[in-house]
């Protein structure tokens, strides 16, 4: 008998517990949205203030730098992941994300991919990288190289063959080669086996590799026989600890000789065929929303200071113009007509040209 | 007081069922838990084993029995494949057995002052000392080869990579010394003292004792320690996966870079590979492999121990 009434008294209180804390709550859930944490971001309040980003984790540190200002004056939330640009476009187009970094435009297989889904998509030159080729700080042989010796060690043929670097180049150690790349999802691997070998994704396999661009500048910069390859960014924040090739395509014009990657031999175009812009994919869909609306105009316009904060070469001011215009436009499609990795182009000329 | 005459009824006839079995019911509903608790595991064991067991026959719908074993290159991410999973096994191989080469002198000798020398007071502080060993964090010994014991070396030996087979296999010895010298020191702690006395009464002395009729004695319970700290070492995964490096290579230099069967499978996980390629089925092939090696490695152990148990 006694039992009962205590049992509805624990369920009335539960219930009042239940109810106080709900308007409780409300309250710190509104304030949460004008704090500056990226942290809080999977506690926000609704999720449709919620901007979810993926893709490459060569775009990443941008993408991070503009989400961290841009929410201390707007109340969204900024997500990001880092799955690559394969993985990111495999999560854009389940509609699992908003805004995917790449760095190479979209292949043939993923527009296919986002065709089937429905799910179209704005593609945005944010920076220039360039693709730093990097040796041990003792490494005195390997301080230039030409694109025949980045081939003679890279290509598919070299696997399990070309495993000394005296049988690179004659003349160089004949001591084991270590070589360090990135994963196969990412697209700094695309880009550069498109730019080296030729061919996109066609690479020996015996080489470290990994999605973690830390693991490879930890692997380099305690290897004394290593060469990596990763987007100039890492390289300048580790520059005491890494040694950089100068490279050399043959080809005179775009300026002579061997050139290492700068912010200024990337933009304008001499350090070649190993730079190239990275972008950012937006669903046309979700661009309406107001907050995606505004981190997209914060990240072409005030935003675009910190693209060289973080390490990369910020793309000249008419071609962030033109970028925004082409977002506001809602123009759907890329550049490269779905060809994926392009060798050697600006995007001025890219955007001017459509 | 309707309601707590139902309630007497009901403790009533609650009280009289136990009467109608021979059983409580209360003691087999008991068993039917622990019953249930046991068979949990062994289910999930049985789970772990179709699955590895479907995934690798998938895989054998594409790749030969011969690609993977006759092969020497392990590429299946790449434009040329090659599914030779000898590289892996290699390396595995390699950090092991630098692992068993430090741990197995050393908990040896613990294992032989804990049994021999040492008082029944130091034995009882010194045991559980060295078991703390065993607890601590496996990504902790991964940074500790990382960051210290790497670059401690590099200062040693000239052309070691940042990435290498020593320094994660030694730290890996450090880590299963206490399983090395903890189950040996059971297999010494357990061999009859007659047998020592034996060797006293024959006018030999302590060290003789010990390597020529103590030792021997207690040779099961030694091997099935070091047998089990092997598949330990095969199995281990954090401090290989962060210290070892990321290339599969035929080497028994332990000097270089290379990627054990365990870093394999972390690798291919933290990626983005899509479930039901080929690349994915390499996974759980690998998987299946250090199954098959550690259970091998498992049931040796076990026999050795019960007939070290039947000896003595």
């Amino acid at each position: 008998m006694t039992s009962k009434p205590r049992a509805s008294a624990l369920l009335a209180l539960a219930l009042l517990a239940a109810c106080s804390s709900n308007p409780a709550s409300a309250p710190p859930g509104a304030n949460q949205g004008s704090e500056p944490e990226p942290g809080a971001a999977d506690k926000a309040p609704a999720a449709s203030a919620m901007i979810a980003i993926d893709g490459s984790s060569t775009v990443f540190p941008i993408s991070e730098a503009m989400a961290e200002e841009f929410q201390k004056e707007n109340p969204a939330k900024v997500t990001i992941g880092v799955s690559g640009t394969g993985g990111g476009f495999k999560k854009f187009c389940k509609q699992e994300t908003v805004i995917t970094g790449a760095s190479r435009p979209i292949k043939p297989t993923e527009v296919e991919m986002c065709k089937e889904a429905g799910v179209e998509y704005i593609e945005l030159p944010v920076a220039y990288d360039g693709i730093a080729v990097v040796i041990h700080k003792d490494n005195d042989w390997a301080k230039e190289l030409t694109v025949e010796d980045l081939k003679r060690m890279w290509e598919p043929g070299a696997q399990g063959k070309v495993t000394k670097w005296s049988q690179v180049r004659t003349g160089w150690p004949d001591k084991e080669i270590h070589l360090f790349g990135p994963g196969v999802d990412s697209g700094t691997y695309d880009y550069f086996t498109k730019a080296i070998v030729g061919k996109e994704h066609a690479s020996r396999g015996d080489f470290t590799s990994s999605e973690d661009d830390n693991v490879l500048v930890q692997g380099v910069a305690t290897d004394p026989l290593a060469l990596g390859f990763f987007g100039y960014a890492y390289y300048s924040e580790n520059k005491a600890k890494l040694g950089l090739a100068a490279i050399t395509d043959g080809d005179e014009e775009n300026g002579a000789g061997h050139i290492q990657p700068t912010p200024e031999t990337v933009a304008n175009g001499t350090y070649q065929p190993l730079s190239r812009p990275v972008f950012i994919y937006v669903n046309k869909g979700a661009s309406a929303r107001p907050e995606v609306n505004a981190f997209i105009e914060y990240y072409l316009t005030k935003g675009t200071p910190l693209v060289e904060e973080t390490g990369y070469i910020p793309l000249p001011p008419k071609a962030y113009e033109l970028a925004l215009k082409r977002f506001k436009d809602g123009v759907h499609g890329s550049l490269f007509l779905g060809g994926g990795s392009k060798v050697g182009v600006t995007v001025e000329e890219l955007l001017a040209g459509k | 007081m309707q309601a707590s005459e139902a309630t007497v009824a009901a403790t009533a006839t609650q009280q009289q069922s136990p009467l109608r079995g021979s059983v409580p019911l209360s003691e087999r509903a008991i068993e039917a838990f622990l019953l249930g608790c046991g068979l949990i595991t062994i289910l999930t064991t049985v789970g772990i084993l179709l699955v590895l067991a479907f995934e690798t026959f998938a895989f054998f719908q594409e790749v030969t029995l011969g690609q993977l074993l006759l092969d020497t290159q392990w590429t299946p991410l790449f434009a040329d494949k090659h599914f030779g999973i000898w590289p892996l096994v290699g390396g595995t191989m390699l950090t092991s057995a630098v692992a068993i080469a430090v741990a197995l002198p050393f908990g040896l000798m613990a294992a032989i002052f804990l049994s021999e020398f040492a008082s029944a007071r130091w034995r009882k502080t010194l045991k559980p000392a060295l078991e703390v060993l065993a607890g601590v964090p496996t990504i902790v010994y991964g940074y500790f080869a990382l960051v210290v014991i790497t670059p401690a070396l590099q200062a040693v030996i000239p052309d070691l990579a940042g990435f290498n087979a020593l320094s994660p296999g030694l730290v890996m010895g450090i880590m299963i010394i206490p399983l090395i010298a903890s189950l040996s020191e059971d297999a010494l702690y357990a061999v009859p003292n007659s047998l020592r006395e034996g060797a006293y009464a024959l006018g030999a002395s302590k060290l003789p004792t010990i390597f020529r009729v103590t030792l021997p004695a207690a040779a099961g319970g030694i091997a099935a320690s070091v047998i089990l700290a092997i598949s330990r070492a095969i199995g281990e995964t954090m401090v290989v996966a962060i210290a070892a490096g990321q290339q599969p290579r035929l080497t028994a230099d332990p000097r270089v870079p290379v990627e054990t069967m365990t870093a394999y499978i972390v690798q291919v996980s933290m990626g983005d590979t899509p479930t039901g390629t080929i690349e994915y089925r390499t996974i759980f092939v690998v998987g299946t492999a250090l199954f098959v090696m550690t259970f091998v490695m498992n049931v040796l152990s076990y026999r050795l121990a019960k007939r070290f148990r039947r000896d003595s």
